[in-house]
């Protein structure tokens, strides 16, 4: 493991068995009535959100206290800025509180690797601009593969707003390293730019049609499609993306009878996923990965903030 | 400080150089004129000051199209002093200003106080550039006459920073520069299609690392629109920082067809490519931020292409000094720019130069002679002849320079050739006459 996770670059085939490993064992302390483990007893963990996220931010937050850390949650957004200091400065000025691990949210891309050069505690990406979402990534791969045992040759598409998906960037590379296959799916004007040179480097497939895609798929994630995107000229209507690229009632039929549909939240219902997708009691393993969420950002930061003498 | 309209007293002989590159000579200065030029001058002995040139190549003092000094509002990052320093030492003699300041020179006014700082400082000829719209808002045109007949005689307006985008404004200063013989210098980027977060190349790059992306076909379009517009006015549009091929291509057309354009190319988009922003080199650098942003190998090849054979005539710096904490900013949200007055002469020589693309002839073209000729600066960029101005630049065209930051006599340190090994380096640089620089140091 690195001392950061920025990127699931960051991380191996080897090092994300060992999260889910560690995970597994997390995911079963939510069962319990006292759920509370000591391994970050006497830690301190700023989640910094410089970007609004309730859901991100509170599966931090129980990850890190479950584990007995101190949490605290610092909203920067506007904070700093807005009086004319600078990121490092910023963070130099959290840091110096003391701290043992940051927990960064930022809405621009690059920001957590660029804080974590000018820090020395180690910085978690909870979501960085439209970069990556490494976690996400993590969690997304953690309830597929107890879904589907090994992801090995299976099929995942990856529909919706791609160019501005930081979920998107982060599965791709982790689904990949896993030995997925992958297609990604979206509309020419949200399909990230030389997404095609890019494809071919990194080895997926792209694709402008959701249909063709559907019948192989053993697993569907759908990504959130921003309405403001409509006044951007990237679609015409939500009727229309909805047509091309909702997974609607009648796209169910084209997906095994037990093919799992994962959608990282806060769902569109009726624009990108339909309600019978979502809540497909067979299919739709949604609540599964936030509460997986919990398990794998337990396991994060176990790895990266437990001592040796605690592991 | 010296007033640089002055001339220097005494005489210096600057002996045994090389003139661009070719013949060596040595050269008499007097009354900030050349006096002499031969291999026995016969006032050798009297002169009061002798620089020792051997091996060394002397140009026409630089002049550079594209400055940024921050003085008035931003005098942490530079002022028309600390940006002379630097314009000397890089071998400049002249830098024309651009009027993104705060406030915008866009006035008579606002133009003669940058011109009394230059004049003040003393250093290099600091000449306003004045701003094609009030406030730079892209509107309403600024008093461009009223400029050009003020005591800084503004000939070069620009928006930079901005694109005049609206054709219909642009249309008319072009319409109204010609009454002055002045020149639109044009940030070409279409803001909706480089939109108001753009700030890396758009391709693969951008796409993989999540940063909006800056397409080269947004300065195109302005490329393209501009040189019609400027056929159609009958006058005169400079390309300021040209970063893409298809904007060669465009400026290779209209010059074909006789439109009066111009253009520059700055020496980091003739050097640093996009991919500087990838994780592996470092990842979200801002020092690596520019705009327009640095593009992919095969635009850096065109541009290179473009100076070498006249397409593009000239080097410009942009110069962008920014204090430290407007750089610590997370990419998107950091200043655009990075220093260039010091360091372009060697970028040019080791770019240009070293690699046979150029002689020391097309550097005096390009970086003295054409930018001086589009300016409208007729003492500078002249030829090294008896009885021309004597604004001179000796380089050492063999020393190797290893760039540290720390080195520079700018306010910022926002420089993306620390650690770079360059080759060649400005020895002495005279304004008139006058020695600014001699063995590398300010005088």
């Amino acid at each position: 493991m690195t001392r950061h996770l920025l990127s699931i670059d960051d991380l191996d085939a080897a090092d994300i068995a060992e999260i889910f490993d560690t995970a597994a064992e997390m995911h079963d302390v939510q069962r319990r009535a006292v759920k509370k483990l000591p391994a970050l007893r006497g830690r301190t963990v700023i989640n910094l959100f410089f970007e609004d996220s309730t859901r991100t931010r509170s599966s931090f937050e129980i990850a890190g206290k479950w584990l007995s850390a101190d949490v605290i949650n610092l909203s920067a957004k506007g904070s700093s800025a807005s009086k004319g200091e600078s990121l490092r400065d910023t963070v130099l000025t959290v840091t110096a509180m003391g701290v043992d691990g940051l927990v960064v949210r930022h809405g621009a891309s690059g920001a957590a690797h660029q804080i974590s050069q000018w820090v020395d505690v180690p910085v978690v990406n909870a979501g960085d601009g439209m970069h990556e979402h490494p976690t996400q990534a993590l969690l997304d791969a953690y309830t597929l593969t107890r879904r589907l045992g090994s992801l090995e040759g299976k099929h995942v598409a990856i529909v919706g707003d791609l160019t501005h998906s930081r979920v998107f960037r982060s599965n791709i590379k982790c689904l990949l390293a896993l030995g997925a296959s992958v297609t990604a799916v979206a509309p020419p004007t949200l399909m990230p730019a030389g997404a095609g040179e890019w494809a071919k480097s990194a080895g997926f497939a792209t694709s402008y049609e959701l249909d063709p895609v559907l019948p192989d798929a053993d697993a569907v994630m759908m990504l959130r499609v921003q309405r403001e995107r409509m006044s951007g000229g990237y679609f015409p209507t939500a009727r229309e993306y909805t047509v091309g690229y909702g997974l609607t009632r009648d796209r169910l039929g084209l997906l095994g009878a037990d093919t799992p549909i994962l959608h990282p939240g806060p769902m569109n219902r009726g624009l990108e996923i339909s309600a019978d997708a979502a809540d497909s009691v067979d299919r739709s393993v949604v609540l599964d990965q936030v509460s997986a969420g919990v398990a794998v950002r337990m396991s994060v930061l176990y790895h990266l903030l437990a001592g040796e003498e605690t592991r | 400080m010296t007033d640089p309209t002055g001339t220097a007293p005494g005489t210096v002989l600057i002996k045994g150089a090389s003139l661009l590159g070719e013949a060596t000579a040595d050269v008499l200065v007097a009354e900030g004129r050349i006096q002499e030029v031969g291999t026995t001058p016969g006032a050798t002995s009297a002169a009061d000051r002798t620089i020792d040139a051997d091996g060394l190549v002397l140009l026409p003092g630089l002049v550079d199209l594209h400055t940024h000094l921050r003085e008035p509002g931003r005098e942490d990052a530079e002022t028309v002093l600390t940006g002379s320093r630097a314009a000397a030492v890089g071998g400049f003699t002249a830098v024309l200003a651009m009027a993104n300041t705060s406030p915008v020179t866009d006035t008579a006014e606002a133009a003669e106080r940058v011109l009394d700082l230059g004049r003040a400082a003393g250093l290099v000829d600091v000449q306003p550039v004045g701003a094609v719209t009030k406030a730079l808002a892209g509107a309403e045109l600024a008093e461009l006459g009223l400029m050009a007949r003020s005591r800084a005689r503004v000939r070069v307006f620009s928006d930079d920073g901005r694109c005049v985008h609206d054709a219909r404004v642009m249309r008319r200063a072009l319409e109204y520069v010609k009454t002055f013989g002045g020149v639109i210098s044009q940030h070409s980027q279409d803001p909706a299609l480089a939109g108001p977060t753009a700030c890396c190349h758009e391709g693969e790059l951008s796409g993989r690392l999540g940063l909006p992306g800056w397409p080269g076909v947004a300065e195109e379009v302005i490329v393209a629109r501009d040189v019609m517009l400027a056929r159609h006015t009958g006058s005169r549009v400079h390309v300021a920082h040209v970063s893409t091929a298809g904007s060669v291509e465009m400026i290779r057309w209209a010059k074909a067809q006789g439109i009066d354009v111009t253009a520059e190319v700055t020496p980091h988009h003739l050097l640093l490519t996009t991919d500087l922003l990838a994780s592996e080199n470092g990842g979200y650098d801002p020092t690596y931020k520019v705009n327009p942003p640095l593009r992919p190998v095969e635009d850096v090849e065109a541009l290179r292409a473009a100076l070498a054979d006249g397409t593009i005539d000239a080097v410009a710096t942009d110069h962008a000094p920014h204090a430290r904490h407007d750089k610590e900013h997370a990419f998107v949200d950091a200043a655009f720019g990075m220093l260039g007055l010091e360091t372009a002469l060697p970028l040019v020589a080791t770019v240009m130069v070293g690699s046979g693309l150029m002689d020391w002839a097309g550097v005096a073209r390009v970086m003295s002679a054409d930018p001086a000729r589009i300016a409208g600066l007729s003492e500078h960029g002249r030829p090294l002849a008896v009885g021309e101005p004597a604004n001179l630049t000796l380089v050492d065209p063999a020393a190797t320079v290893t760039i540290d930051r720390e080195d520079s006599v700018s306010l910022s340190r926002n420089n993306p050739w620390h650690g770079r090994a360059l080759t060649g380096a400005v020895r002495a640089t005279l304004l008139r006459g006058r020695p600014t620089v001699l063995e590398g140091a300010l005088q």
